[in-house]
């Protein structure tokens, strides 16, 4: 999203979905998942919407769909492609919105090769790094970004990427969008029935009624979920997507856009102000070892000369103001030396797989439990056991936390107690009602929680922790503070304050430093455009700037939706400036009227001289469509009239992606890394970029039909139970509903297997066993793939050996393997056994000693020739056997 | 004061067992314990003393409509107690622990209650239950105590697509025949209310808590045809009140006539 659009959220906002035509939802369960926002799909759908729902499964929400499509886990491009096929061939996308306001007719580079030429690789494959080099996928005559070697992580660099040389009448054979024709073009409905095994007149259907409400009276919307991010491509699932709604003109459009679910209550704010190591709070990157290494190159590296990213430095200064106050000067680079720079990956995957090989000492879990919730968990149990301090903060005593005494390889007798030396620390925390703060919810609203009751015992907010742990750190640090090493601890801004007997932070105070403030008076910044880069303010959190404004607890507010327009301001406040709907400009034509008066939002008021509407206009307020940048213009200044994307450098729509990803400028099917079939559209099976843990403690499958491993398995969550299960299984009103770990299978598959319902089975891959009760359902299809019938089996994760319901843990059967843009892992679509009864003790997989399993020789069939030996990339563990993996 | 009830619109529910998690934690109730039914994702079964609201999960080999899935759909529907017209549980109670209340609600007194159970058997529905513990009969109160406060009962408020409609009752059932007519246009031709009025269920007299349905009320573990027992005991009663008269005017007949002779 962030490299189609400019932003890293959802276009939309979830009570918006009811005034849309169609609602694609895939990706998701969102009637399971998110049953509250849910309840506007319901209203479009009573009011006349199509509802269409692409899963595997038949779930909750293809109960209360209009349509529901079958599909094979793992193959979401193949059929969104099909769907970006039939727009193009039949002429169906909205020209004008196409010609102005996205760059379809942007000129790419001479040197850019499609995979349509190179049988599924893009230009720029480098046999040294395994990494595109991604100089040919820029636009012609655009000097790419000097590119300083391959960046170590995948944060966004924006160069002065603005297209040259442009074809408005779509027809120059190099534009992106004669490029993008081409490389949908064998994506045809015969192509992805065999690949998807959704019948042709299935996808025609799904594609005409798409088609058939856009345009200027009519808009769709899509709905996603981590049935989308998980995959080694998840993120070009996401990109199809977001061509799609380029081409039918449905971004920033009342009913339209795109509706990233979040799985958890405040994930987008942990997106926003970041537990991402990559990320600096607002979306800035985090300096780089190799680039960074002052704040000129930091600066150099991601200012940007056009676009809003030309702002970079004020929302960096107030950052490092907010950091370290008074210390921060002009003349110390503001402390940039302070903040620590990266050295390499350390996603989630990395850094566990570093602990299991004894490079990690300490760790903190907060909120979540690997143990269960993330993948391949004997790797992850032995990360821990190799630590030499943990700390878990959670309402209950989480797997996590008991690794070291209840786990499979204990029980097994495989790993004692005796043996581990982790010394583990658990602090119970205090639950939502037990404390006051925001959560940042799905569509990038901030909401006010107050306390409602004092945490029982010693539990408290994770607010009081880090604070006190922050006060601890600078007493222990006291005696040597002025050592220079030690200055960031002696000069970071800590002085909150604090309230009640326990000596609790006052929430709010961290909500006005989020906000910002002058730093002459404290006064609260009214938003981020009052924001300055000579040191005048303070600002935790750029794009949140604002919520506080006027010293008001924007967040707090709770006015009805019946005292309101449908837009509801005045409930709550969202990122940025308040804006509901991002993008808005592109309600309008480029005149600046209304697309249409049933799809009113935003428009240009020739009177006041100023957008105005019914949301707050995402645009310079002032700024008539008629306005064309001159040649010299710099920052905000080059955003024209008609650039509804006014974050990206350019102001368009990026259809066909110049810089920014990893895997390819357009979205290419690639087959997950262990599938039950050939790529059946190119030679290359699998997304050469991906990320890969190639150790024996991480073993994969044959890249396609493994004998050993014939169905395709995909994890999902239920209504019933919360993620890892730490909200909801030690709690009887919850584990009733959903009390056993169980997996979903067709009859076909059942009297295949010889599975009974209510009966138990035994599910495995290379790296784990599991037992599971089987629910034998129609609601599972088995689907016909090139002549084959693709069984499909559902496992939902809830479960493990803690709680008041038990049960084994399907991320267990999961393996390391990652996107390459985000390191997301794949846990949607991987292939597995099933069998009839409960499982064994001898045959499970282990991750060290004598049994652990040999690599796969046969590995290779994954890359076509000029991407095999894939050996020594960047990423720290990429391809590379650790010595640990080999004992 | 207006009658109130519930309106359980069954093709706005998207099964996600709110209604029940709610009722639960309001009236602070024990679990059913933790059992895998296989019968889809039904686990708790029916209602019960523990267990007031009760979302039935129905997989069927049959297509809905106004759906393109195949020739198959899913059906959810959340149960409840009816608080009938009629109610054969407060009509059979001997010791006037089950009572009408302002709302024309039926209530049990759990302090009167002595747990002979006689409205168990009488229960047309099978919702009333006893508890194993202390043989106290339990079932949904209409949230009566919230309803005091001028708040609507748990389930409704936690219900996310407004499945669960409370309110007037005459308001209710307007909205519910509207929302048939509006079904019907739209093409679900399977549409109908059960138990809305007395002429549509003469046996109960009408519940309080009615339903909108898209296939035969067995699908939905619901009576076809409920009688409150109670009902039958009345007529019971009147026909062997004419049977004892009829015999008794037979015998003074037959010695009149005798004495004619």
């Amino acid at each position: 999203m962030g490299t189609s659009y400019g932003r890293g959220g959802a276009t939309t906002f979830q009570q918006d979905l009811q005034n849309a035509d169609v609602i694609v939802i895939q990706g998701s369960n969102m009637a399971e998942c998110h049953p509250v926002g849910f309840r506007w799909v319901m209203k479009a759908r009573e009011r006349g919407a199509t509802i269409i729902h692409v899963d595997p499964r038949f779930t909750r929400t293809s109960a209360v769909a209009n349509i529901h499509v079958p599909i094979r886990a793992g193959s979401d491009i193949a059929f969104l492609g099909g769907i970006i096929n039939y727009i193009l061939k039949n002429d169906r996308y909205f020209k004008d919105y196409v010609i102005h306001y996205t760059n379809a007719p942007a000129i790419v580079s001479d040197e850019f090769r499609d995979t349509e030429d190179l049988d599924g690789l893009f230009s720029g494959w480098n046999q040294q790094t395994t990494q595109y080099d991604k100089e040919s996928w820029m636009y012609k005559g655009v000097d790419p970004a000097p590119a300083a070697g391959k960046r170590e992580a995948g944060a966004d660099r924006r160069g002065p990427i603005r297209a040259e040389h442009t074809d408005p009448t779509l027809q120059h054979p190099r534009c992106v969008f004669q490029i993008l024709k081409r490389h949908y073009s064998r994506y045809t409905p015969e192509v992805v029935e065999e690949t998807c095994g959704i019948p042709k007149a299935l996808l025609i259907k799904v594609a005409e009624t798409l088609c058939r409400n856009s345009g200027r009276e009519r808009t769709g919307a899509f709905c996603y979920a981590v049935g989308w991010t998980q995959h080694s491509v998840g993120v070009q699932y996401i990109r199809t997507a977001a061509i799609i709604q380029l081409l039918l003109g449905n971004i920033g459009r009342p009913g339209g856009g795109i509706m990233a679910l979040r799985g958890h209550a405040s994930i987008q704010g942990s997106t926003d102000i970041p537990t991402l190591y990559n990320l600096l709070p607002g979306y800035l990157p985090m300096p780089k070892a190799k680039s960074d290494a002052t704040l000129a190159d930091y600066c150099r590296n991601n200012e940007s000369p056009s676009g809003w990213w030309g702002e970079f430095p004020k929302y960096f200064v107030s950052l490092m103001k907010a950091y370290f106050g008074g210390a921060a000067q002009k003349e110390n680079d503001w402390c940039y030396d302070y903040l620590p720079t990266l050295s390499g990956d350390h996603s989630h995957m990395n850094t566990v797989a570093d602990m299991a090989d004894g490079k990690l000492k300490g760790y903190f879990v907060m909120g979540e439990n690997p143990s269960v919730g993330s993948m391949n968990g004997a790797l992850q149990r032995k990360g821990l056991r190799k630590l030499d301090w943990l700390v878990v903060r959670d309402f209950q005593l989480i797997e996590t936390a008991e690794f070291w005494r209840d786990a499979p390889e204990i029980h097994r007798g495989e790993v004692k107690t005796k043996d581990i030396a982790t010394e583990v620390f658990f602090f119970p925390g205090a639950a939502h009602t037990e404390k006051s703060g925001s959560f940042t919810n799905t569509q990038r609203l901030l909401q006010w929680h107050h306390k409602a009751v004092e945490p029982p015992g010693d539990c408290r907010s994770e607010l009081d922790f880090i604070y006190h742990l922050g006060v601890r750190l600078k007493k222990l640090y006291a005696r040597e503070l002025n050592e220079r090493r030690n200055w960031p601890i002696r000069d970071l801004t800590w002085n909150y304050p604090t309230e009640g007997p326990r000596h609790e932070v006052v929430a709010e105070s961290i909500l006005e430093e989020i906000n910002g403030y002058t730093t002459s008076d404290g006064k609260p910044v009214a938003g981020y455009t009052s924001l300055k880069d000579d040191g005048s303010t303070a600002c935790g959190t750029w794009i949140y700037s604002g919520c506080y404004r006027d010293g008001i607890n924007m967040t707090a507010r709770r006015k009805p939706h019946w005292e309101q327009n449908w837009v509801a301001h005045d409930w709550a406040w969202s990122w940025p400036s308040n804006r509901r709907l991002m993008y808005n400009r592109a309600s309008a034509d480029p005149e600046g009227r209304p697309w249409s008066d049933r799809k009113k939002l935003v428009w240009w008021d020739e009177q006041k001289k100023r957008w105005d509407g019914y949301d707050t206009p995402d645009f310079i307020a002032d700024r008539p469509p008629s306005y064309r940048p001159s040649k010299e213009a710099r920052g905000k200044d080059t955003i024209s009239g008609i650039d509804p994307f006014i974050m990206q450098a350019d102001g368009k729509g990026w259809i066909f992606v110049p810089a920014g990803l990893e895997d390819g400028p357009l979205p290419t099917h690639y087959e997950p890394e262990e599938s039950v079939i050939r790529n059946p559209l190119y030679g290359q099976q699998c997304n050469p970029a991906r990320m890969e843990w190639r150790r024996r403690d991480n073993p994969y499958h044959r890249a396609f039909e493994d004998p050993r491993f014939p169905y395709v398995l995909t994890t999902y969550r239920l209504t019933e139970h919360h993620t890892a299960g730490g909200m909801s299984r030690w709690l009887s009103w919850l584990s009733e509903l959903q009390p056993e770990m169980f997996c979903e299978v067709s009859p076909e598959l059942a009297s295949e297997r010889g599975l009974a319902n209510g009966g138990w089975a035994t599910i495995r891959t290379a790296r784990a066993e599991i037992e599971a009760r089987v629910l034998v359902t129609e609601r599972m299809k088995p689907l016909r793939v090139r002549g084959r019938t693709i069984h499909q089996i559902g496992l939902p994760y809830h479960w493990s050996s803690r709680g008041i319901v038990v049960g084994d843990t399907a991320n267990e059967l999961i393996m390391f393997v990652a996107d390459p843009n985000v390191s997301i892992q794949e846990s949607k679509a991987f292939t597995g056994m099933i069998e009839a009864g409960r499982k064994s003790k001898e045959r499970r997989a282990v991750t060290s000693g004598a049994f652990v399993k040999q690599i796969d020789p046969e590995y290779w069939q994954r890359d076509l020739p000029i991407a095999r030996n894939r050996g020594g990339g960047p990423h720290d563990s990429k391809a590379v056997e650790t010595k640990e993996g080999n004992m | 004061m207006p009658a109130k009830g519930f309106f359980t619109d069954t093709t706005l529910c998207i099964g996600c067992k709110a209604c029940e998690v709610a009722c639960k934690q309001w009236n602070q109730l024990p679990d059913d314990g933790f059992f895998f039914t296989g019968m889809s994702y039904d686990n708790t079964v029916a209602l019960g003393a523990s267990t007031w609201r009760h979302v039935a999960f129905i997989e069927r080999p049959v297509p809905l409509q106004t759906q393109d899935a195949g020739a198959f759909s899913w059906l959810f529907s959340s149960d409840v107690c009816k608080h009938c017209a009629r109610a054969g549980c407060l009509e059979s109670c001997p010791t006037g622990a089950i009572v009408r209340t302002e709302f024309e609600s039926v209530y049990v007194q759990p302090d009167v209650c002595n747990g002979c159970g006689y409205c168990v058997v009488n229960c047309p529905f099978g919702v009333i239950d006893r508890r194993s513990d202390d043989n106290r009969a339990w079932k949904c109160t209409l949230c009566y105590d919230r309803l005091r406060e001028d708040m609507q009962p748990a389930c409704a408020k936690a219900c996310p697509t407004e499945s669960i409609k409370f309110g007037d009752l005459d308001h209710l059932r307007a909205e519910a025949r509207a929302r048939v007519e509006d079904l019907h246009e739209k093409g679900l031709r399977e549409a109908y209310l059960y138990g809305e009025d007395e002429h549509s269920q003469p046996g109960t007299g009408g519940l309080n808590a009615f339903f909108l349905l898209v296939d035969k009320p067995e699908v939905y573990n619901l009576p076809p045809d409920p009688v409150v027992p109670t009902k039958k005991a009345k007529d019971a009663w009147t026909s062997m009140g004419v049977a004892a008269a009829g015999m008794a005017l037979a015998a003074v007949g037959a010695v009149l006539w005798g004495k004619e002779r």
